[in-house]
């Protein structure tokens, strides 16, 4: 089966507020997948709905054909938008929790890459630098082998050098039955590795297609599309 | 290899062209085993599918060949990468000389001023 994840007419709503507006969307596996909008366009909404962490208004989600619950846990590897993990614990008391957490961590991976990173298994979390703790998540992340990664901005608050390396670290855990979701705004630092970009705005979605589809059709970069479509 | 892709236009078309002109500039020798998929798309920073997309595209033009669990090689017969980089530089000359005449020069005009170019 080629479709890994399905919204069907999602709503969610704060109060009053609609965050995502009947939205439907359908990922298939293999790819790679820029989720671009602006600030409070429902970017993470989208995320915490496909991970479980909120429950929808309205409408359903299908990942690998399940509700989100303990059997699509398994399947979804998702880095938050911020640090959650405990920030007194050495990185190789992370690596050990995630094992008893997921079946399907590989510790091993998880070490071949801090090490070429030099950051030492044995450092405290709270002794890294900001950049480092992001590295060291997105490592605990990407080390599970998953169906779909849910990246929920990796590359904010980062150097350039440390974009490039989320960017390798996702270029060289690509595998094709997985996909892999990044949402961010910094659509120039990524958009090289996309397949796919979906623009949201106001809990819709605005655009969904190819890159390849993008260039040719538009003559221009995601970037200057972006631009373009979410001018004010 | 190293260069900068221009993002305004698809990709896989300017990787399949800097393969071509590798082969031409004799960085890959017939029969010699190329970058795998995933170090070229690391190499470039790229996404592993568009590499995937050129390489067929270069195998379908007898460019490369596949060797199953191996990898890619060049083809022994490299006339058609050099064909294809001299239909780019034609391409390219003749955009050059259509700018020039945009700027109101004649050809011969424009000829003239090559050869001022390289004199100087």
């Amino acid at each position: 089966m080629s479709e890994l994840l399905r919204c069907e007419g999602l709503s969610k709503k704060y109060g009053s507020k609609l965050a995502i507006d009947n939205l439907d969307l359908t990922v298939s596996r293999g790819k790679i997948i820029g989720l671009l909008g602006p600030n409070g366009s429902g970017k993470t909404t989208l995320i915490k709905l496909i991970n479980g962490l909120l429950t929808a208004t309205d409408g359903e989600i299908y990942i690998n054909g399940e509700k989100p619950g303990v059997e699509t846990k398994k399947l979804v590897s998702y880095l938050p938008d911020n640090i959650y993990l405990n920030k007194w614990m050495r990185i190789e008391q992370l690596i050990k929790f995630f094992c008893d957490f997921y079946e399907d961590f590989r510790p091993e991976l998880a070490y071949e890459m801090l090490e070429r990173l030099g950051i030492s298994p044995k450092q405290k979390l709270k002794t890294l630098s900001k950049g480092n703790k992001e590295k060291v998540c997105l490592i605990l992340v990407m080390s599970r082998n998953a169906s779909l990664y849910v990246l929920d901005e990796p590359i904010a608050g980062v150097d350039p050098a440390a974009r490039d390396y989320v960017i390798s670290t996702i270029i060289n855990n690509y595998n094709p039955d997985s996909s892999v979701l990044i949402s961010t705004h910094l659509i120039l630092d990524i958009e090289q590795i996309l397949d796919e970009a979906i623009f949201i705005n106001n809990g819709r979605i605005v655009l969904h297609k190819s890159i390849d589809e993008i260039r040719e059709e538009h003559g221009m970069s995601v970037d200057a599309l972006f631009r373009e479509v979410f001018k004010w | 290899m190293n260069f900068k892709l221009d993002k305004e236009k698809a990709l896989c078309p300017q990787i399949c062209e800097q393969l071509c002109l590798a082969i031409l500039m004799g960085e890959y020798l017939p029969d010699e085993k190329i970058l795998s998929v995933r170090e070229t798309a690391l190499d470039f920073g790229i996404n592993p599918n568009t590499v995937q997309r050129a390489y067929e595209s270069l195998e379908e033009q007898g460019i490369l060949y596949s060797v199953r669990g191996s990898g890619w090689y060049v083809s022994e017969d490299t006339s058609i990468a050099k064909e294809r980089i001299k239909n780019t530089v034609k391409e390219k000359t003749a955009l050059y000389f259509l700018a020039m005449s945009a700027l109101g020069y004649s050809l011969e005009e424009t000829k003239n001023y090559v050869k001022e170019w390289e004199n100087e």
